[in-house]
Order: structure tokens, then sequence, then C-alpha cells
């Protein structure tokens, strides 16, 4: 199935005055086998674009959630040529998103991983340790393979940062919503509306980072969000391992009809 | 060296999430208006000499230099209160902080010789102070773990990976970007984002400063070489900063060898980056790290848990790129040998990192590298180790 680009997909969904669900997952947790099948099921819940996780064994970034999901991921033998073959064989037409660390991509070689990124159907590449004074390597090779680079904005970001990765970035903007890790919260905080109306730009904003429920998502969409990002509230269920697959598709419902009803 | 900001040739940089790069400018600035201020320099060499008991002495090992033909000299670091280099650094660090308007010391430790001095800077200078350490080294470093913990310092077990020192560099991360605003990571070693490199290599200069005194007082010149072990690399830069210039001096830094040089599929069995790393990125900084080929950290192995980690520090991996500092190193076995033989021959029980750089007496004088005259920095004492020592014979 011939996969969508980022930007087609949000203009696909601007066009019907809607939010953008952002699943994430990651790759090889449990298993390549199972990764196809959760794939399936977000997509049946409505998700709009899927980042699936390359697993790294220091993930700073992230919360015990993830960090566990990942662990598991690599027990079960993912590594960078599985993780591009399973891309390959992912039969959804909706864009899919590379997020990992820099110490995989650039041991792998910073130009091969992004062609073979590209070859397997990826639409895009998040790297959240590494800031724009940094990218210089990766953005030519994104720009050279067609890959969007995606850069996160935190609340903790002065304006004159915000300028320069509203310079580099594409696809999305990735907004992070509360100082801290990834992993499931109670709350949206009020930093998230400011963070919102403050970044100013043409790319879409996308607010991950502690979203789990409905009316999270609603409530982001309405403080002037494009997209909701869900990660952890995911990889629970996964860890879980009960009724995975129902489970993962009704929360992706519940996800999108919150966005919708707030669009 | 560095060409560019923060950068030792390509090694360096700042690979952080971007929630973190405004607290790495604030630090940079706060770093850059205090390092010369004549108020802040007053006060910190207050607490070097009164409260850190420096200048340490730079003794002449009598037995020591007989056995291995060269006149050896011991930096003795393992004088410094708590009983290593770390409160050189914790001290400067805290200081700044409190200049900077932060109330929170975060830190993360492996032998519990950081969080120890943290913890003591931290309770003297009257900021609140977590230290993060991997659930299996406070196992192993209980007394330490309870030092801190006396002076006030909250110590947090680490459950996650290998629960050691790289797990507890990644909580102690996560701490800081949830806490950002009035934390400092108080970074143990030379290692992490810029300016990091830079602040505890200034901070721990003062041991090579010193030697550099000492030893043109005591010999009327510069030593042939200076050894020193290197886990991150704060005692090595430490005492090898000063020296940098004077090209006459050998640099040699001793890793961690561990049982050998070889890695199972998961883990390396050592922890010598400098000697058997790849070039990679690791908690902030492009240096050379343990890994495997598709770009997962290694865990990395010795005998000594303040050498046990998976990476080094940038600029150590730039210098001994570049030829100035040679790169050795000694194996668990070896550096338990040289804790036994400094004891015996000296009366001075070294910690079990500075045992590796001891051990590696008795290999360069095998082959001839030494010179006449040698200084090996004696980073901190042992008595942290005897335990572990003690469990490795078996009992006494």
């Amino acid at each position: 199935m011939e996969r969508q680009k980022i930007s087609e997909k949000f203009s696909e969904l601007r066009e019907r005055k809607e939010g953008a669900l952002i699943c994430y997952v990651m790759a090889g947790d449990p298993s390549a086998k199972k990764t196809e099948e959760i794939v399936k099921a977000l997509v049946n819940g409505g998700a709009d674009i899927i980042e699936l996780g390359f697993p790294f064994s220091d993930p700073v970034a992230d919360g015990p959630t993830i960090q566990v999901a990942g662990q598991r991921a690599l027990s079960a033998g993912m590594d960078t040529q599985r993780y591009f073959e399973l891309i390959k064989t992912l039969d959804v037409g909706i864009p899919l998103v590379c997020m990992t660390y820099y110490n995989p991509v650039f041991r792998y070689g910073v130009e091969k991983f992004v062609e073979k990124a590209a070859d397997a159907g990826i639409s895009g590449l998040i790297v959240p340790d590494i800031p724009v004074e940094e990218a210089a390597d990766l953005k030519s090779s994104c720009e050279k393979h067609g890959l969007d680079l995606i850069f996160l904005i935190a609340p903790t970001t002065t304006e004159g940062r915000v300028r320069k990765i509203l310079e580099r970035g594409s696809g999305f903007l990735y907004l992070v919503s509360r100082l801290g890790v990834t992993g499931a919260r109670e709350d949206v905080s009020s930093s998230t509306r400011e963070l919102l109306s403050r970044v100013e730009t043409g790319l879409p904003k996308a607010v991950g980072f502690g979203i789990s429920t409905g009316k999270q998502a609603a409530e982001v969409r309405e403080a002037g969000a494009d997209a909701v990002i869900v990660g952890s509230a995911f990889v629970k269920i996964i860890e879980e391992g009960k009724d995975v697959n129902e489970r993962l598709e009704a929360l992706a419902s519940e996800l999108k009809s919150g966005i919708r009803r707030a669009s | 060296m560095g060409q560019i900001k923060g950068k030792y040739g390509k090694y360096g940089g700042q690979y952080v999430p971007e929630v973190l790069m405004p607290a790495l400018e604030e630090l940079e600035e706060g770093y850059e208006r205090y390092k010369n201020d004549p108020e802040f320099l007053a006060e910190l060499d207050h607490y070097l000499q009164d409260f850190a008991g420096r200048k340490t002495p730079l003794y002449f090992a009598r037995n020591l230099s007989k056995k291995y033909g060269s006149k050896i000299y011991l930096k003795r670091e393992d004088l410094v209160h708590g009983g290593a280099h770390k409160l050189n650094n914790a001290i400067g660090q805290a200081l700044l902080a409190k200049y900077m308007g932060k109330t929170r010391l975060i830190a993360e430790t492996g032998a519990g010789q950081h969080g120890t001095a943290t913890a003591m800077a931290g309770a003297n200078l009257g900021l609140e102070t977590i230290v993060y350490m991997g659930a299996k080294d406070v196992k192993r470093q209980q007394m330490n773990a309870y030092r801190m913990e006396l002076m006030g310092t909250k110590v947090v077990p680490v459950e996650t990976g290998s629960r050691t020192l790289k797990d507890a560099i990644n909580e102690a991360f996560r701490d800081w970007v949830t806490n950002v605003g009035n934390t400092h990571y108080l970074m143990g070693s030379v290692v992490g984002p810029h300016p990091y490199p830079v602040i505890v290599r200034d901070f721990q200069s003062v041991i090579g400063r010193e030697v550099k005194g000492q030893i043109l007082q005591k010999e009327g010149r510069m030593p042939d070489s200076i050894i020193a072990c290197a886990g991150g690399g704060s005692n090595a830069m430490g005492i090898f900063y000063p020296f940098i210039e004077d090209k006459e001096v050998k640099l040699i830094a001793v890793e961690a060898g561990g049982k050998s040089l070889k890695c199972t599929e998961k883990a390396a069995l050592h922890s010598a980056s400098l000697c058997a790393g790849e070039e990679g990125i690791l908690h902030g900084a492009r240096t050379k790290v343990l890994q495997d080929k598709n770009g997962q950290i290694l865990e990395s192995e010795s005998v000594s848990a303040g050498l046990d980690y998976s990476g080094v520090g940038p600029e150590l991996a730039y210098l001994s790129e570049s030829g100035r500092v040679t790169a050795r190193y000694a194996t668990d076995d070896e550096a338990v040998e040289a804790f036994h033989e400094l004891s015996r021959l000296e009366g001075i029980i070294p910690a079990l990192e500075s045992s590796h750089a001891l051990a590696y007496l008795k290999k360069s004088s095998e082959a001839g590298e030494l010179g006449e005259v040698v200084v090996v920095n004696l980073s901190g004492r042992g008595d942290k180790d005897l335990e572990t020592v003690l469990s490795l014979r078996g009992g006494i």
C-alpha cells in the first residue's frame, strides 16, 4: 500500500476540519509479529499517524513505561535490520514515523539509516536527544531522502530557540506539554495552552507527553493543537498483555472521538 | 583544542532533550559569570582549604619506588575530606548552584564517592540533595549510601536496566528534566553535555596545578609520566589538564580491563571505553562508548564501581585519539594485586579505582615506559572497598 506523506495526511484532515491522532508504540514489543497486529488495531481505532519506536538501551527522554518496552523489544531481538524489514511489511497507508535516539542512528551511519528508513516507507524521524544545533548531518540526509525531521519544543524552550527550531523542523512540531519524561498523567497542564499560543508556525502542532484519555485529547485539541500524541497509555496495554488488540483499538477510538468532538 | 565551543575535535557537544537545552545555556552563562569572580573564587578557596583539606601532599613512595626502579610520587587525593578527589568538583558545583540561585542538588553515583561528596557539599551549603544510585551499587556500597543519608541526602536506588551507574545517570537526567527550574544536576565526572566536561575538569584541575608546584619543589623539574585511572575520567583530567602543554610529560590513563577486554552479546567484560570503545553518543556527549553494532549501549564491568561506566569524558577521548594521552588498562586481578601491594609496602590502602593506576606501574616498568620521575594520582582511599576485596579473598 502506498503510504501518505505527513503533509498529505494533515491537509486531508484540515479539509475535514479534524485533528490528528498520533499513536506511539515500540517496534518489536513484545515481538515483530505482534507489532503488525498492534499497528492494525491502532489504525482500526482511528490512528492518523503511527510513531514506531526503535528501542534504545538508555532512553533519557522517556519514562519507565517506554524504557521497559524498549528492553522487551531488544530482548525479543529487535535490531536495525529487523526494524526496517518490519516497517516494509506493515500494510498501512498512513504515515509512519520513526522515533529513536541518536546513537543507534549514528552508529548505523546517519546517511545509511535515513536512506533505509526512506526505502522502508518511513515518512518522518524524531530523535529527542538531538537539539537543532547538532542536527545538521541528520537534517541534510533527511532532505536528501524526503523524510521529515520532527523537532520537539518544550515549555522551557526560549523564543530564540523556538525560532531556530521552526527554521529547521518539518512534518509537524512536537510540543512537549509539560516538564518531565513521557508517561501517562491525570491532567492536561496549563503550560500546554501557553506553549500552543506561544509557538506561531505554519507547521501542524502536535502535543504529547502525559495524554491518555479522550477527555484530555479533546482538551488539547480545544487548546489549539492540530494533533495529539499518545504513547505510554498504549504501551501499558501492551505490557499488561490482556486483550491487547481490542483494548488498543478501543483506546485509539476513544482518543479519536475526543479529538473529533473538539474539532 | 575545542575549535567549536564545547567540542574537542569531533567529540563533546550537547545531545540532550530540548527541555534541557535552556538549563545548559543557563549553566554555561552562570559558570562564565562566576568562574573568575573574586568573591566566588575566594569562597571556593576557603572551602577547598578548610573543608576539603587541600592542598593534598605529593608523597614520595619510597618502597614502591625501590620496587619499580623509578621515583614514584603519589598525589594524595585519598586525604581529601570524604576520602576521594570527588569533593573538589562537588563543592565547586554546589557553590556555583548556590550562586545561581538553585535550591536543590541532584547527582548520581557509582561507587558512592561522588554521591558522598555531593551530600557533604549539599549539607554544608544548605541545599536539598538527592542522589540516584544503581540498586546493585547501593548493595555493594552500603556504607556510602548510609553516609549520604546521615548527611541528610535522600538516596534513591535505581532498579531499571543494569542497576548500575549508567542507569542512575538516566534517572538523574529524568529528575532534572522534570525539576529543571530549581535544580542543579551536579555531574560527577568529565562526562555529559557541554558545559559539564569543562566545569568538572576546571574544578578538578586543582590536582594538577598543585602537582606542578609540588614536583618542581621536590624534583626541580616536570615528571616524566603521570598515571591516573579513568572511568569517566575526572581525576585523570584533573591531574592531566595543567600538563597538557608540557609535551615532555607522558600522560597515561588506565582504564578498568575487568575480566578481559572481550564482550558478550549484551555486556562488555570490562569498562575500557578508550581502549576498546567505539565512537557514539551517550548521556549528552559524543565520545568513546561501549556499544554493540546496533548502537545499543553495553553494560560495563569492573571490580571497582567507580570505573564501571560505558562511556568516558569527551575531552579524554579526544586527547587519547590525538595521542597526547596514552590509554591503557589493568584487569580486575591486577588492580586487586596492586591494592594489596600499596597497602603492604606503604601503609596506604588505595581505592580500587586508584589501584588500576597503581597496577599499571608494574606493566609499564616492565616495558620501560615510566621514566625516572612518576606521579600516580591516588584518587581515593580504599576503606569503601574493603568488603569487596574481602569477599574476593573469601575472608581473612
